[in-house]
């Protein structure tokens, strides 16, 4: 290649002290029905986020009737009393507000983002979708349609099934946490509304119920608009559930899920992680960074830039009451299937065996801490910011001890989390792939038995 | 309109913004904004898959990957590394017509950013090697065969315009490009587009957040000044095509789905026109969340669809689309998914839309652009936008003014002349087992039925 043309070029620049941030203020008030309210006071602009948080996720499926805690939860925004799902919707909408409502395993939540001259017309509505929900038969049912479609899509996509069949057979077949979160073809088949309206009226209460608002709101006022809302509201809590984090198998084995002609395969190696309320939290969040967690972590750097095997490689920890998955996942062209997993078993091994540089470490401290603020922008994120705290049961101050706690990283913790908190003996590899291409490889690497599926996850 | 008295108040928000012009040619934007010590840099070179030269498809967006393989002083990916140490977020993203790169910082780290975009805009070249060349080419190749080859409608990107825009229009072919034309991309071809398009005055660098203007163009001025201007750069052939396509396109896609997906287009008014507010306005009516049109009818009362949405493609040059996104209930087929939505497009060109439709499309809109504006990095990206497409970011502005102009009467106007037979473009998906002989294939041909 030719020269470039010269330019006088400047020194690589010197960063000034940087200004100080804090995570926003926020105040915790407990209202007469037990109901609790957090509130960080954002004014920046004129919106709010508001996120109803209550103790109906996934773990408190009864067994058979998996994915009830979603149906309910999604059901809860297709009509009331007196509006129908349509009506619900666009009265909403009308408002400019935006509104969902799911649940994942450990919660269900309402989220809501509006400007804040609509907040008490958005609240006298979300008063009717809590309390006065009409669970009707034909929303039900087709509700229960679009999940058996969203399965049928599942099976097709090779990532998505990747992810949900792998966090799936890490755990004992006992375990809640070894059935789709939102159920499947089966399990849904079973709800009925009766099923919905049980578990409605069991886990939707006001004790234990968690209001969060963030926003151009004061204290005052969204206590005002919440105990307006919900104050006859009422309820003690429900029980809490416990999930079963036992793994399904304690050796290593290589899940080959069958897609025949992939041009890629799906692959992904991992274990049973730790829970999101664990002492090893941030050794293990800094470990994992420069494991798989940044682009320029060990894994991604090495299969992505170095072996030119994928578009991208990364690798963590679903953060859960209990333990999630942890999870290494990439996508890499079918015939290196074998020399990309050894590749990720190398990395890992590295990082259970050795110290990291300081400076490498510095990497995942420096990044962590610095992009603290960047991660608090919005109203939205600073509402799922709380909801987490509140969720996990972290401490008052953990935002405002965040940075300080991952400046106190060594590079002995790194070490020590890692041959903590990763087993490779334990390891489970999954592959969705075209067996003619991965799976005589993957015998030859002799990481574990291999077991064929099919996309439903039955074994072949 | 019923709509100026109703609940629907567009509440008036400026965005402070200053703009200079540098020497060499370079636009700069600036938007203060104190509320938290995070700054954003984004840089828009107005470059994009349409001006790929033929047998080069993919491009510009290969090369993007290798704006992050070094420059004269800094090592291939230490870009990332730099921001991500200085605790920022990067990224970079290849379109029709531009490609951005872009970083979001704490504020003290400006200067990082500004130096590591002057460095490679000035100095590329000698950091680009055949080696890295290869390896990008490999990774770009894995990235084809992950968001398309391997995803169940992931060639839609690629089959939509395709279908919507003559085979000499610059809209034509691949962004992500095929294989063949990845493989023959030589480094010879680096050096070239990058003397040609990668040039000051062929981009625009937006500021926003936590600095203060008169530090911050002394930076600019610093880094970017010394960067010689471009040559001329290769003009686009006339963008401009006919208000309608002319006939109903048609063209079915058989793949591993489980479930007929349909994409009817519509060629609409071009992004940032007047006619455009409308459009934008029409697909926020049919598809955008669930008090839509769509949703309502197929979803919930016909109960034919899965999901529904609908989205503009925001093309500034010539005319832009309208699409809507349907996918079928299982048990439906493809035939019936695209007469449930034919009928319905029928119906709106019939009966046009209600003034309660429109307010409820406002409503959402207004939200979600005063939601968008909390973050520095979609300020800085829309003032590169404006600046790119309109050379004036003021036009941010005037954003919510455009859309509070459109009236029901407007969006109607557009449904009649746009949503016709004589302006539909169907990709239909279909499962492999379910493609009948005779469908499969493009079909370009006229079929207004």
């Amino acid at each position: 290649m030719t020269a470039a043309p010269t330019v006088s070029r400047s020194p690589r620049p010197v960063p000034g002290a940087p200004r100080e941030y804090s995570f926003p203020r926020f105040e915790r008030r407990v209202l007469a029905n037990d109901m609790r309210l957090v509130v960080a006071h954002v004014p920046k602009l004129p919106l709010a986020t508001v996120v109803v948080l209550l103790d109906a996720g996934a773990i408190c499926d009864a067994e058979g009737a998996e994915g009830t805690a979603q149906l309910t939860a999604k059901m809860l925004l297709e009509g009331t009393e007196s509006l129908d799902g349509a009506e619900l919707a666009e009265a909403f909408e009308r408002l400019g507000a935006s509104i969902e409502s799911n649940a994942d395993w450990d919660a269900a939540a309402i989220t809501m983002t509006t400007l804040v001259e609509h907040l008490p017309g958005a609240f006298d509505l979300l008063r009717d979708v809590l309390l006065q929900p009409a669970f009707r038969v034909r929303e039900i049912e087709r509700l229960k349609a679009e999940r058996l479609a969203e399965l049928l899509q599942m099976r097709a996509e090779p990532r998505g099934l990747a992810d949900e069949l792998f966090a799936k057979l890490l755990y004992a077949p006992s375990s809640r946490y070894a059935r789709l979160e939102g159920g499947d073809e089966a399990s849904v088949e079973r709800i009925d509304r009766q099923a919905i309206v049980d578990f409605y009226r069991s886990r939707y209460v006001a004790g234990g119920t968690t209001v969060v608002v963030a926003g151009d709101v004061t204290t005052d006022r969204a206590e005002a608009l919440v105990n307006q809302a919900f104050g006859k509201w009422e309820g003690r809590p429900a029980e809490r559930v416990s999930g079963d984090t036992r793994p399904a198998r304690t050796d290593r084995a290589v899940h080959l899920v069958v897609k025949p002609d992939a041009p890629q395969s799906e692959l992904r190696i991992g274990q049973v992680g730790i829970p999101r309320n664990h002492p090893g939290f941030f050794p293990v969040n800094v470990m994992n960074a420069l494991l798989g967690g940044l682009f320029n972590s060990r894994i991604n750097l090495n299969l992505r830039e170095a072996h030119a095997y994928t578009y991208g490689a990364f690798s963590g920890f679903e953060w859960r009451r209990q333990a999630g998955p942890f999870m290494i996942h990439t996508a890499v062209k079918s015939d290196i299937t074998d020399a990309a997993a050894r590749e990720i078993l190398y990395e890992v091994d590295r990082i259970r065996s050795e110290s990291v540089a300081p400076d490498e470490l510095s990497l995942a401290t420096s990044y962590l801490t610095g992009v603290f603020p960047i991660r608090f922008e919005t109203t939205t994120a600073i509402a799922a910011a709380l909801s987490v705290l509140m969720l996990h049961g972290l401490p008052e101050d953990y935002y405002d001890r965040y940075r300080d706690n991952v400046a106190l990283i060594t590079t002995e913790k790194v070490l020590s989390a890692a041959q903590r908190y990763l087993d490779p003996s334990a390891f489970q590899m999954l592959v969705v792939g075209d067996p003619n291409i991965v799976r005589a490889p993957l015998e030859a690497m002799q990481f574990g038995p291999i077991i064929l599926y099919d996309a439903q996850g039955k074994e072949i | 309109m019923v709509r100026r008295e109703g609940g629907v108040q567009f509440r008036t928000m400026r965005i402070p913004i200053e703009t200079f012009r540098l020497q060499n040619g370079l636009f700069v934007s600036l938007s203060e904004d104190h509320t938290a010590p995070i700054v954003a840099v984004n840089l828009w070179y107005h470059v994009g898959s349409a001006n790929e030269p033929p047998g080069r498809t993919g491009f510009a967006h290969l090369f993007e990957h290798m704006l992050f393989q070094g420059s004269a002083d800094v090592q291939a990916n230490e870009h990332f590394e730099l921001v991500q140490r200085a605790g920022g977020t990067l990224n970079g993203s290849t379109w029709l017509e531009r490609t951005n790169y872009f970083e979001t910082l704490p504020s003290n780290q400006l200067e990082l950013a500004l130096w590591l975009e002057a460095n490679r805009m000035g100095a590329l070249l000698p950091a680009m090697t055949q080696q890295k060349l290869d390896t990008q080419r490999d990774v770009v190749k894995n990235e084809r065969r992950w968001s398309m080859d391997n995803q169940p409608y992931g060639s839609w990107l690629e089959k939509l315009p395709a279908l919507c825009f003559p085979p000499e229009h610059p809209f034509h072919h691949s962004l992500m490009g095929s294989m063949e034309d990845l493989t023959a991309a030589r480094l010879d071809d680096v050096g070239q587009f990058f003397a040609t398009f990668y040039t000051p005055d062929n981009a625009v660098l937006s500021i926003a957040g936590d600095f203060d203007p008169n530090e911050a163009r002394r930076l600019v001025e610093r880094h970017f000044g010394p960067i010689p201007r471009g040559g001329r750069k290769p003009a686009l052939p006339d963008m401009s095509l006919p208000p309608v396509f002319g006939q109903w396109k048609r063209e079915v896609v058989p793949d591993d789905v489980m479930l007929p997906r349909l994409f009817l287009a519509f060629r609409s008014p071009a992004f940032g026109t007047d006619g455009y507010y409308p459009a934008s306005v029409c697909g926020a009516i049919l598809g955008l969340r669930n008090g839509s049109r769509l949703k309502r009818r197929l979803v919930r009362e016909r109960e034919v669809a899965a999901d529904t949405t609908a989205f503009t493609f925001d093309l500034a040059k010539g005319s832009d689309l309208l699409v809507v996104d349907v996918t079928a209930r299982p048990g439906v087929p493809a035939e019936q998914l695209e007469q449930e939505v034919a009928f319905e497009i029928d119906a709106l060109v019939r009966d046009g839309v209600s003034d309660a439709e429109v307010e409820r499309a406002l409503a959402l809109i207004q939200t979600m652009f005063v939601s968008s504006m909390q973050e520095a990095g979609e300020r800085a990206d829309k003032l590169s936008l404006f600046a790119t497409y309109f050379g004036d970011p003021n036009r941010l502005n005037e954003e919510v003014d455009r859309y509070r102009a459109v009236t029901t009467e407007k969006v109607n106007d557009f449904i009649r002349e746009r949503l016709g037979e004589n302006n539909r473009a169907s990709l239909v998906y279909v499962a492999r087992e379910d493609a009948p002989g005779e469908l499969v294939g493009s079909d370009a041909s006229a079929e207004a039925r």
